[in-house]
């Protein structure tokens, strides 16, 4: 069995990285991130890669699209208001179908904002991380293990279908510690990439990775076929964890770390003898649709907690529509909520239900 | 076991291997003491899990708190507040929760010319589970890198291995034999194994890692 150590979640994130056989890694510094460059600027040269510290984020996450567009498994990462300076490279590469992996240690904003733990930049990642029709992938974990875990689950993700994919983290995750296992010897499957501008060596028409079309007509058809790729998304790639749900009367929703916090108050809400549960988006996009909908008949209302003033909320909001009452509780601009907070929420919601 | 330290005390280390828990437990050991504490957050890299964020405890405990005027807040802006110039008058007994690596220990280099002729004790912490720490090789070229930009020698290991709570007899035992190998590399003496204040019961946990140093856990995610 692998040994296991204890690291940062941004270690994790980075260790991962080049356990995934990303050899290829662009980025700028910004708290709460940077210990995921420290690290990667120390490891990536052991592995022979290219660790490079570009001039912005802008640059960046162009040299990821070039990357990317060569077939190779390239990523980035910042926090909140560097992924708004990457939006438009993010876009591109949205644009040109380059998979590749996008790292968001988010803060809180808006703005310049402050350096401690957000979500705040849920809509950002789940419906506009730049211009134009696209989604990303956006995968939340809520553990150091799940940090290393889903770094490579992204890239294989993003290779798939080629979609760019997000790793939706936050300040807290980044910087807290818990014990990790790598596998030992895990395995890393590369996909063929016949679309890659790698060389041609005459041996096959040349390769074009573009995001720019003149012909009104082939953008629609280009963008409608990605769209087809989202539905397949949709259908094939939810995640989600229901804890205690299937005879919870109150179904809380939480993603990242106020998930986290979440989980302590359903555990102190059914010591009180309060049914409470927790479904967990951890594929924030797609969203977890069937996991909330497999609580619909059962549960009696939804509490949504966001370290946010309510973003995610909407997205159940979508799914439950009139049939629940939803409500939200969320702390905004680098605070988390505490478990307590979120217990008197609980108990307050119980008591309307009497 | 206490006792033999001196009244200035640099608690260094890889980051994240526990200096700002250690501190503070040190810092209430001495209280419990009768002695009175003065705190030094020395850290100007790290905004997160610090002794800044501990401040409110350990003023309601008599304990008196220097630290950057911009710790804890949403100011990413390494400054030192003057106050930090007055520990090396103080006649209180001094802790210095020092900045991980040899990046967070570059502050200690400006105090360079207050050190000659002073008394210090400087602990260097390992954990064995820090997984850039792991080899007792790897932790003491971090110590050799803290050592070149502090101009200050190391003369303690602190062993604080530990797996949070995955933390077991076996894995308490094999950060011991680590922290042996790093302090017979630096030719140095493990000053105390510490282990969390609820394991101290546990099996023999107790006698084999003696020196024992029991902690508590102040420095956690609150949930």
């Amino acid at each position: 069995m692998a040994e296991k150590v204890l690291m940062k979640g941004n270690e994790a994130l980075g260790e991962a990285a080049l356990r995934a056989g990303c050899r290829h890694f662009f980025g700028y510094p910004i708290t709460p991130q940077t210990e995921l460059s420290a690290y990667l600027s120390k490891n990536m040269p052991k592995v022979g890669g290219t660790f490079l510290q570009a001039e912005s984020e802008v640059a960046a996450i162009n040299m990821v699209l070039g990357a990317g567009a060569t077939g190779v498994r390239a990523m980035t990462s910042s926090s909140s208001p560097g992924i708004s300076l990457k939006s438009e490279g993010i876009s591109y590469l949205a644009g040109s179908d380059v998979p590749c992996v996008i790292i968001n240690v988010q803060r809180g904003g808006p703005g310049l904002g402050s350096i401690q733990p957000s979500q705040a930049d849920y809509w950002q990642a789940t419906k506009a991380t730049g211009h134009g029709d696209f989604q990303l992938l956006v995968f939340a974990p809520s553990t150091v293990q799940e940090m290393a875990d889903y770094v490579s689950i992204a890239f294989d993700t993003a290779e798939k279908y080629r979609v760019p994919a997000m790793i939706l983290s936050d300040g807290m995750m980044g910087q807290m510690m818990e014990p990790v296992c790598f596998p030992d010897n895990a395995e890393v499957k590369m996909v063929e990439k016949p679309w890659a501008a790698c060389g041609h060596e005459n041996k096959r028409p040349h390769n074009i990775v573009n995001s720019l079309f003149i012909e009104a007509q082939e953008l629609e058809k280009i963008v409608v076929e990605r769209y087809k790729r989202y539905e397949t998304i949709k259908a094939n790639e939810q995640r989600a964890e229901s804890y205690l749900t299937e005879d919870a009367d109150i179904v809380l929703v939480a993603y990242g770390a106020s998930s986290r916090v979440a989980r302590s108050a359903v555990d102190a809400a059914r010591e009180m003898g309060i049914k409470a549960g927790l479904v967990r988006p951890i594929t924030l996009w797609p969203f977890p649709v069937n996991a909330l909908e497999a609580t619909v008949a059962t549960a009696k209302q939804y509490l949504v907690v966001e370290m946010s003033m309510g973003q995610m909320v909407e997205d159940v909001q979508l799914v439950i529509g009139r049939r629940k009452p939803v409500s939200f509780y969320g702390r905004t601009g680098g605070i988390i909520p505490t478990p307590e907070e979120v217990l008197e929420q609980i108990k307050k919601l119980a008591g309307k239900e009497a | 076991m206490t006792d033999s330290l001196k009244n200035f005390i640099l608690v260094t280390g890889h980051y994240g291997c526990g200096k700002t828990n250690f501190s503070i437990n040190l810092a209430m050991d001495f209280l419990k003491k009768g002695r009175k504490v003065t705190m030094v957050d020395m850290d100007l890299v790290n905004p997160y899990f610090r002794t800044s964020d501990y401040r409110e405890l350990l003023e309601s405990k008599g304990i008196e708190v220097i630290a950057p005027v911009f710790g804890h807040t949403n100011l990413d802006l390494p400054s030192l507040p003057a106050a930090m110039y007055s520990i090396f008058d103080s006649k209180d007994l001094v802790i210095c929760d020092v900045g991980g690596d040899d990046v967070g220990a570059t502050v200690l280099g400006r105090f360079r010319p207050q050190f000659a002729n002073f008394e210090y004790d400087m602990l260097y912490l390992v954990n064995h589970f820090r997984n850039m720490t792991s080899e007792p090789e790897e932790a003491v070229q971090i110590l050799r890198e803290i050592e070149a930009v502090s101009g200050l020698k190391a003369n303690k290991i602190v062993n604080n291995s530990h797996l949070m709570y995955d933390t077991d007899e076996e894995v308490l035992l094999s950060g011991k034999a680590y922290a042996q190998k790093v302090a017979g590399i630096l030719g140095i003496e493990v000053f105390c194994n510490t282990v969390k204040r609820e394991l101290l019961d546990k099996g023999t946990i107790a006698d084999t890692l003696k020196p024992v140093y029991p902690v508590d856990i102040y420095v956690k995610p609150q949930w």
